[in-house]
């Protein structure tokens, strides 16, 4: 369903992502994993047309992105860090979206609901905490029913309560057939929600299968200590070079 | 792209300096006008003003809109939109603000009092140094990440065209006075969107014996159809080129 293909990214000097190919397909879910600036964020708003690579194409759905923006409407997205525009209030903001995508007639309220946000659709967004933009977010990545839902750490600082909510939409939207991208750094989280893990480690693919086949090459039957197992590896993997440059 | 332009525009007009630019320019027309009589004299010392406030305002203004507004275009890029309908909803929204405090500060006095055409063309000279100054801004903008660093250039952008570019050319004339610079002089004016307005309001003034020898060369040039024609097309194509290499840039730019 999106295809990465050849996809290469610096920023001035520093290169952030290298060669980079990967497959995504309908009606499984993606855990991408990797240190801090390894690249998960770039790599999701390259695929959004955020960020433009300097090499490669990605096709979404049998269309390049280059040049097309039309594909987007078929993509939910949760950023890392919301930012709304600030006068705006939460009725207002979900009107506009909604107003974006005038082809789409039937809307997702479900979340809406359940995160309580239709009882504060008059507070302005720069009264809003940190979890309640995030709802917001959230409760807008999944309104337009798209085929494609990629979560940029959806859970960070949401309550107990709320994470179980957005867990169960993200559970079933996963077994309706849809493609699901999720980074995040709580492991166990990921565990419960994908059925695929990426680890991307300086600009490259380091490990890319199913989570059984990771507890497999492993060894280890729980998946977070499969992942710690497979961190380092992926950092002695790195040891020699470094050393072989000090001969 | 009218959506979009719908949404800058409401979330523009709301701020609080859309309207204390509109106040402020009603006030700077309503005491010139209580000053004199002559309609000439008047629209010369709006002229003036106008030189020197529209195009400060302008560019620090499309600077600060561009960086607060960022959230915005960040959140519509990830949207079904064209990156080019995105930036033209933010300058467009930032015109037409600009202009609409021009019009209407400027205006309402001229309504109220009288104008001739003169004053009309002082409006359309408003209006362009606007649009000129809000390109500017915004390809200083685009081409950095930093806040105080786009309002630093854009604010020398100003400074050069309304100050230092005068000087420079005063001393090439005077240093190089044995020579005919008429032509040159002629060219350089083009290079200064600020003094290609003031050269076009003098001219329609007819008070251009004031400047002397290269002013009678001015006016001998201006003064004809083909003159005005030419000047025109010079400043359309101030307006278009900063805003035309700034959507160049943020058609690749990363957020």
């Amino acid at each position: 369903m999106i295809s990465v293909r050849n996809i290469s990214k610096k920023f001035g000097k520093l290169e952030v992502l290298r060669e980079f190919n990967l497959e995504f397909e309908a009606g499984k879910s993606y855990a991408l994993m990797g240190p801090n600036g390894s690249g998960k964020t770039t790599l999701i708003k390259i695929i959004l047309g955020m960020v433009i690579p300097n090499k490669g194409d990605i096709i979404v759905q049998g269309d390049s992105i280059k040049n097309n923006f039309k594909y987007r409407s078929n993509i939910g997205y949760m950023p890392q860090i919301g930012r709304y525009p600030d006068n705006m209030k939460i009725g207002q903001l979900f009107r506009m979206m909604q107003d974006m995508r005038p082809e789409i007639k039937e809307y997702d309220l479900e979340l809406i609901g359940a995160f309580g946000l239709d009882q504060m659709m008059e507070k302005p967004m720069h009264t809003l905490s940190g979890g309640t933009r995030q709802k917001v977010s959230a409760a807008l990545a999944f309104m337009f029913d798209a085929d494609i839902l990629i979560l940029d750490e959806p859970t960070a600082g949401l309550d107990p309560m709320a994470v179980e909510t957005l867990k169960n939409k993200i559970k079933k939207e996963r077994d309706s057939g849809k493609l699901i991208l999720i980074t995040s750094h709580i492991l166990s989280e990921l565990d419960e929600l994908t059925d695929q893990a990426i680890y991307i480690y300086e600009g490259d693919i380091f490990f890319n299968d199913s989570v059984d086949a990771l507890k497999e090459t492993t060894g280890e039957d729980r998946f977070t200590t499969a992942i710690a197992r497979l961190m380092e590896w992926s950092l002695k993997k790195k040891q020699p070079k470094t050393e072989m440059s000090h001969v | 792209m009218f959506k979009l332009l719908k949404y800058s525009l409401y979330d523009i007009l709301k701020s609080r300096f859309a309207i204390l630019y509109t106040i402020f320019m009603v006030l700077v027309a309503v005491s010139i006008y209580q000053v004199s009589e002559d309609l000439a004299k008047v629209s010369l010392s709006l002229l003036n003003i106008m030189l020197m406030i529209v195009p400060l305002i302008a560019a620090v203004f499309a600077t600060t809109h561009f960086f607060n507004n960022l959230e915005f275009t960040e959140l519509m890029l990830a949207q079904p939109v064209k990156r080019r309908n995105v930036f033209l909803s933010q300058i467009l929204a930032v015109i037409i603000m600009l202009s609409a405090a021009i019009l209407i500060g400027f205006g309402i006095p001229m309504l109220l009092w009288g104008a001739d055409e003169s004053i009309l063309i002082l409006l359309a000279i408003g209006i362009a140094l606007s649009i000129v100054f809000a390109g500017l801004a915004f390809l200083a903008s685009v081409l950095t990440r930093d806040k105080a660093k786009a309002i630093g250039i854009s604010l020398s952008f100003w400074i050069y065209f309304s100050l230092i570019y005068d000087g420079f050319v005063l001393y090439l004339i005077y240093s190089l006075s044995d020579y005919p610079l008429e032509k040159t002089t002629l060219s350089l004016v083009f290079l200064n969107p600020v003094d290609l307005g003031r050269i076009i309001m003098l001219m329609k003034l007819d008070i251009s014996a004031l400047m002397g020898y290269t002013g009678a060369f001015f006016q001998n040039f201006f003064g004809s159809a083909k003159g005005m024609f030419l000047s025109s097309s010079i400043m359309l194509l101030w307006i278009s080129w900063p805003i035309a290499t700034a959507m160049r840039i943020f058609k690749r730019k990363d957020f």
